[in-house]
């Protein structure tokens, strides 16, 4: 039990154990990112929704790419994998058919899966291979000190766009949904029980599942633009979103400091890669196939 | 360890070398292949799509080679044997995860079937020009291992043994063909599975909570599990210590990297497989890999009926290069002569090696097609002469 836990004796008679470390390599303890950063509360969150989901952990993978947040596989107390910038969804993707009995869950920041490694998320998205997607999007490159991201807000500073952002960014949900994304919400951190649920939701799905989670970065994309610390960015995720379950994608993109549509935009069935292909070979090879993963 | 025969297509058979290359992998026990199609070395992957359904793993075609050269080293951490397949524009894309599986030490075959570069080059034309690229091509210090048939038959024989060494050093090992061998088409002789030795991987037998992943047994090869054994590994790209945890400090570093690489440095003359024709008396000896050997043989014919006193060297291992019997035979021969399909890579590392002590004269070729003899007797009249 780590220090920071210290109990009054009075106390000792209830189970005062963050619930949450068992999920830590506490021995990693303590992380590298910044008072304030939202990717902790990310990573609470997702504890919890393992916790709900009673996985067993033995059979649970993380990946991630590179990044503030691709630091997240490191912390988890899980197998897990630290790839290169970009590339966790192909590196998941050969985890999952390699071993089809664990569930894989790529974990990295929206540069990383959204710039650099875009047209993995697009392909994974569109075969539908067993994998869950969790993106912090902090608007912004963070582990590179604060360049632009393909999500940062058009008028946004950043190192790179020093008079402000005049490229348009994605809307992610719309783009996981297009591509043919199984299940897509998007929360805030102000969110915790709703992210919990919805992280929950989207590692018990089969198929290809998508969360973005709206995360403060203080030190770097709130600092540039003057938007005070950490607790002034979830204030404002607080103030602005607005809750709309099965809202359609097209219409949840973020402007500067806009309204943040939040909630549960997707979740509907289609066949996995590794059911699509066992199904087929079935089908064409009769009795000379092999099934594959069970 | 032998053969799993689901894998082994026992036999006489006529093949190309991509199909032959395809059989050696499953018969070596590849049961994971993530690859993008490229000419010359498409047809590998098209007999392994055809084949793998009825011997029980998967194939993916990927979106590009970058998601195929990671996707491989995820499946070997699922625990599948894998290889991916590719040629020189491929190759080039697939270079920050040659570094990757370095320094992770995730067991992988990659076959290179070389054509004309730099760039797209010549697609279906034959070229030796990767040699360099595949064992500097990623950045930092790290070690690999690269084979090179000259047959057919060898695309089968030599392919078993390039996953055994991938799993027995785990490091990437390059299975350097080229489009002549990719696609000429010989006899090859597959034998019954209890006569294919295959390597199976290096397994620890420790409990979770015991092992740490990179703690290296003596050979500095550490031992390994997969994800799912209930280890909770960590592995990164990331300086790491034996845990796997990131280290990020220059002693963990020096560590690590000479760990990495000395694994295969101080074992280069136990992995070297050289064939060696009458270099005993020779005045002159003819260092030759590949396709090129073929061609270097008949010079050496030629130059021994015009009685030159010529040896010739095959390197069926070329990486790690064999320094040590090149720096043997320097003092007593007079020049070593390199043919190759490159206007002069392996015949730098000769150079190197003789130190001085004997001239190395280069018989470059731009690639496009394989030399003449008459180039190759040529070199060797001037290098007798
Ligand atoms: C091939 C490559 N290019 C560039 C980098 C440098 N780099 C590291 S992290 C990063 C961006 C990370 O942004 P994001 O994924 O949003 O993660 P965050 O730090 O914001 O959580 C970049 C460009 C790299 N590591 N590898
Ligand atoms: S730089 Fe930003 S994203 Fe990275 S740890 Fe600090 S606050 Fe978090
Ligand atoms: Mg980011």
């Amino acid at each position: 039990m780590s220090q920071n836990l210290a109990i009054a004796a009075d106390e000792r008679e209830y189970p005062v154990e963050n619930p949450v470390i068992p999920y830590l390599r506490q021995e990693r303890i303590p992380h590298i990112w910044c008072p304030g950063c939202g990717i902790g509360t990310t990573v609470n969150c997702f504890a919890r929704a393992l916790t709900e989901s009673k996985r067993d952990l033995d059979q649970v993978a993380i990946v991630s790419g590179i990044g503030c947040t691709g630091r997240v596989a490191g912390y988890l107390n899980l197998d897990s994998f630290h790839t290169t910038h970009g590339r966790a969804i192909p590196f998941a993707t050969g985890l999952k058919l390699s071993n089809p009995k664990l569930k894989v869950v790529v974990y990295s920041g929206d540069g990383d899966l959204f710039a650099i490694g875009g047209n993995h998320f697009v392909h994974a998205a569109r075969r539908n291979m067993d994998l869950t997607v969790i993106c912090v999007n902090n608007f912004t490159y963070g582990m590179t000190g604060g360049q632009l991201a393909p999500t940062t807000p058009i008028g946004a500073s950043q190192t790179t766009m020093p008079y402000g952002n005049f490229e348009n960014p994605f809307n992610l949900p719309f783009l996981a949904d297009a591509c043919g994304a199984v299940y897509v919400a998007r929360w805030t951190v102000f969110h915790v029980k709703q992210l919990t649920r919805a992280m929950h939701e989207a590692i018990s799905k089969p198929g290809f599942t998508f969360v973005e989670v709206l995360a403060p970065c203080p030190t770097l994309y709130s600092r540039r633009n003057k938007l005070g610390d950490g607790v002034d960015q979830v204030k404002y995720y607080k103030e602005r979103s607005v809750v709309k379950h099965g809202a359609a994608t097209k219409e949840v993109a973020l402007g500067f400091q806009g309204d943040i549509v939040v909630g549960k935009f997707v979740d509907r069935e289609r066949e996995t890669w590794l059911d699509g292909m066992n199904a087929h070979f079935e089908k064409v090879l009769g009795p000379r196939y092999r099934r594959y993963g069970e | 360890m032998k053969a799993d025969p689901s894998g082994v297509l026992t036999g006489m058979h006529f093949l190309d070398g991509d199909h032959a290359a395809c059989e050696g992998a499953l018969a070596a026990g590849c049961r994971f292949v993530a690859g993008y199609p490229i000419t010359p070395s498409t047809e590998v992957v098209e007999r392994f799509a055809s084949r793998i359904p009825m011997v029980g793993g998967v194939f993916i075609q990927m979106e590009d080679e970058i998601a195929s050269s990671i996707a491989v080293l995820g499946g070997a951490w699922g625990g599948k044997k894998v290889m991916t397949v590719t040629s020189g524009p491929g190759l080039s894309l697939m270079m920050e995860h040659i570094g990757l599986a370095a320094i992770t030490e995730t067991p992988v075959v990659i076959v290179d079937v070389q054509r004309g570069g730099p760039s797209t080059g010549l697609p279906t034309l034959p070229a030796q020009a990767d040699m360099m690229q595949v064992k500097w091509g990623s950045h930092g210090d790290y070690e690999i291992i690269a084979l090179s048939p000259a047959s057919p038959q060898e695309c089968f024989d030599l392919m078993i043994r390039a996953f055994n060494l991938a799993e027995t050093w785990r490091v990437p090992v390059f299975f350097m063909m080229d489009e002549v061998i990719g696609h000429m088409t010989e006899r090859v002789d597959i034998p019954p599975a209890d006569r294919i030795d295959v390597v199976e991987r290096r397994w620890t037998t420790k409990k979770p909570g015991e092992y740490r992943p990179y703690a290296a047994g003596p050979d500095g090869v550490p031992d390994m599990v997969k994800a799912g054994d209930g280890h909770r590994i960590h592995i990164t790209g990331l300086t790491h210590d034996e845990r796997g945890y990131p280290a990020m400090n220059p002693a963990a570093q020096d560590k690590l990297v000479r760990r990495l690489t000395d694994k295969i440095r101080k074992n280069r003359e136990a992995l070297a497989d050289i064939r060696e024709d009458g270099v005993e008396d020779a005045d002159v000896v003819v260092v030759s890999f590949g396709i090129t050997s073929r061609v270097a043989a008949a010079a050496v014919d030629s130059a021994r009926a015009a009685g030159l006193k010529v040896g010739h060297m095959r390197l069926v291992v070329v990486w790690p290069f064999p320094e040590h019997r090149i720096a043997q035979m320097a003092p007593r021969v007079k020049a070593f002569v390199v043919p190759e399909l490159n206007l002069g890579q392996i015949a730098l590392e000769v150079e190197r090696a003789a130190a001085g002590r004997a001239r190395t004269v280069r018989i470059g070729h731009a690639g496009g097609t394989v030399h003449e003899p008459e180039q190759i007797l040529a070199g060797i009249r001037e290098a007798a002469g």
